[in-house]
């Protein structure tokens, strides 16, 4: 089993300047691995600093300490401490990471949200698209919606069209973070089938989920963050 | 095509070395240093007055840096210091491998003549000569940027906003820089128009793999086009990184005074 992601003693402190320069320790020590072909389900309270650790390992977040190394082609890069553009590198055809909101862009079609990776990644146009439209159809979003822009869609259909895109590269290592908060229960299913295939490619995961039953059925392994909380 | 290109991009396009210039006590830049790389969008933020315009100009070489070097790597791969080139070459390298996009499209364009002519008139200055050539690319621009071919032969006068805003992108881009300067584009305009220039800009520097300086006070542009972010007080770069990064995990005392005073509908 090859480790796709290998966080040593990471830590996280913000310090908020206009409360009068305040730290608010949120993790530290850090320490954990995902293999190839697992799902590892972070667990612990709102507040724990589960999504700050998904943060930092996409390098949203910086590190105030300590090593992320991610497999990017081969080598192990610390993510930590790279370069923008070894980073963009990196999340072009390494990482996905599928936010608990969509950040769509004005005007832009939902099918071209969810074929922009694969574009990005040198896939043509009609491939990306036809791909896209299978994504779609799988998530029960009807194609009359796919050439309208997702802003004016419900919460749960803009998580779908997220998700959709999320997983749609077939990258290596995917962050989920809360993907079935606002789904109804079938495209709950969906998402848990998703998830399932994905992980016999051997793509890594690390998934913030709170449904219990969700949770049951993709973890192969659960960390509890609590262990990591900062005591503030 | 991306192996291909792999080595080509692997050197910086630009390089920006300790950059210095004060008018007189005032500083309106003080040891900028980065490096642009091809295709990379980056994003100079910060509030009036604090140097970006500046910088934009000492970058692409319009005023002179009291202190420090700018190199740019010409098309025969030779990087050059841009203060040793002779006013010929500076004055073909705008034409042909850089694109300036001002604030104001009446600065970038000319206004008395035709849409079609305004962007001929590149490909004119590289050697183009046949008229329905000239006139089939023009138009083919003129679509890219989502404005009517009907009115190719009406002056920019005749135009929005917004369309002028436009057209002064098709009229840098037809010559397909590598490089293109953009100082607020899209700061006039209102906020309707500017979302479809933001769609168009953003489509056509990815096509085109273009590197961009874009400045701007608007952090939601910066989000929206940029990967790297610049950001500067009182003349000094006093942030950079990624921009998801720098937007959504500030470290300075001033970014995050930026950030968190964006006002959200």
């Amino acid at each position: 089993m090859s480790v796709m992601i290998d966080v040593t003693n990471a830590q996280k402190t913000f310090t908020m300047h206009l409360q009068s320069g305040i730290e608010l320790p949120v993790v530290r020590g850090v320490n954990f691995q995902v293999d190839a072909g697992e799902c590892v389900v972070l667990s612990g309270p709102s507040g724990a600093g589960k999504s700050s650790i998904l943060k930092m390992i996409f390098a949203n977040y910086r590190c105030g300490g300590g090593r992320v190394d991610i497999r990017h082609q081969g080598t192990l890069i610390d993510i930590a401490t790279a370069e923008p553009r070894q980073i963009l590198n990196v999340r072009r055809s390494t990482i996905g990471y599928v936010s608990q909101f969509l950040r769509a862009v004005p005007r832009v079609a939902t099918i071209d949200v969810v074929a922009e990776p694969l574009i990005a990644n040198g896939v043509t146009r009609a491939e990306a698209n036809d791909r896209a439209g299978r994504a779609l159809h799988r998530l029960n979003i009807a194609e009359r919606f796919w050439q309208l822009p997702p802003a004016t869609f419900s919460g749960g259909e803009q998580q779908r069209v997220n998700i959709a895109r999320g997983f749609i590269s077939d990258l290596p290592i995917l962050l989920l973070d809360e993907p079935t908060a606002s789904l109804d229960a079938a495209n709950r299913a969906v998402v848990v089938g998703l998830i399932a295939g994905t992980k016999r490619k051997g793509t890594a995961i690390v998934a913030i989920v709170h449904d219990d039953e969700v949770r049951r059925q993709i973890a192969d392994r659960i960390i509890d963050v609590t262990g990591f909380t900062a005591a503030a | 095509m991306a192996n291909q290109n792999l080595r080509e991009n692997d050197e910086p396009l630009l390089i920006a070395d300790d950059l210095s210039k004060s008018f007189g006590k005032i500083i309106a830049c003080q040891d900028v240093s980065f490096k642009l790389y091809p295709g990379e969008i980056l994003a100079i933020v910060g509030e009036s007055g604090s140097g970006k315009s500046t910088l934009l100009q000492i970058l692409s070489g319009q005023q002179s840096s009291g202190q420090g070097r700018v190199s740019y790597r010409m098309r025969d791969g030779v990087t050059r210091d841009l203060s040793t080139l002779g006013e010929a070459e500076r004055r073909f390298l705008f034409r042909t491998d850089w694109g300036y996009v001002h604030q104001d499209p009446a600065q970038g364009l000319r206004m008395a003549v035709s849409a079609g002519a305004n962007v001929g008139e590149r490909l004119m200055a590289v050697g183009w000569n046949h008229y329905g050539r000239i006139r089939a690319a023009a138009s083919s621009w003129l679509e890219r940027v989502e404005i009517d071919v009907a009115r190719i032969d009406d002056t920019p006068r005749t135009y929005s906003g917004g369309m002028r805003q436009r057209l002064q992108i098709a009229r840098n881009l037809v010559t397909q820089p590598r490089l293109v300067f953009m100082d607020e584009p899209t700061g006039g305009l209102d906020v309707s128009v500017q979302a479809r220039l933001l769609d168009v800009l953003r489509n056509l520097v990815r096509e085109l793999h273009l590197a961009v300086v874009i400045v701007t006070h608007d952090l939601a542009v910066a989000r929206l086009l940029s990967d790297r972010l610049l950001v500067m007080k009182g003349g000094q770069v006093i942030e950079t990184g990624l921009t998801d990064q720098v937007l959504d995990d500030p470290a300075e005392h001033y970014t995050q005074l930026l950030v968190s005073s964006i006002l959200s509908p």
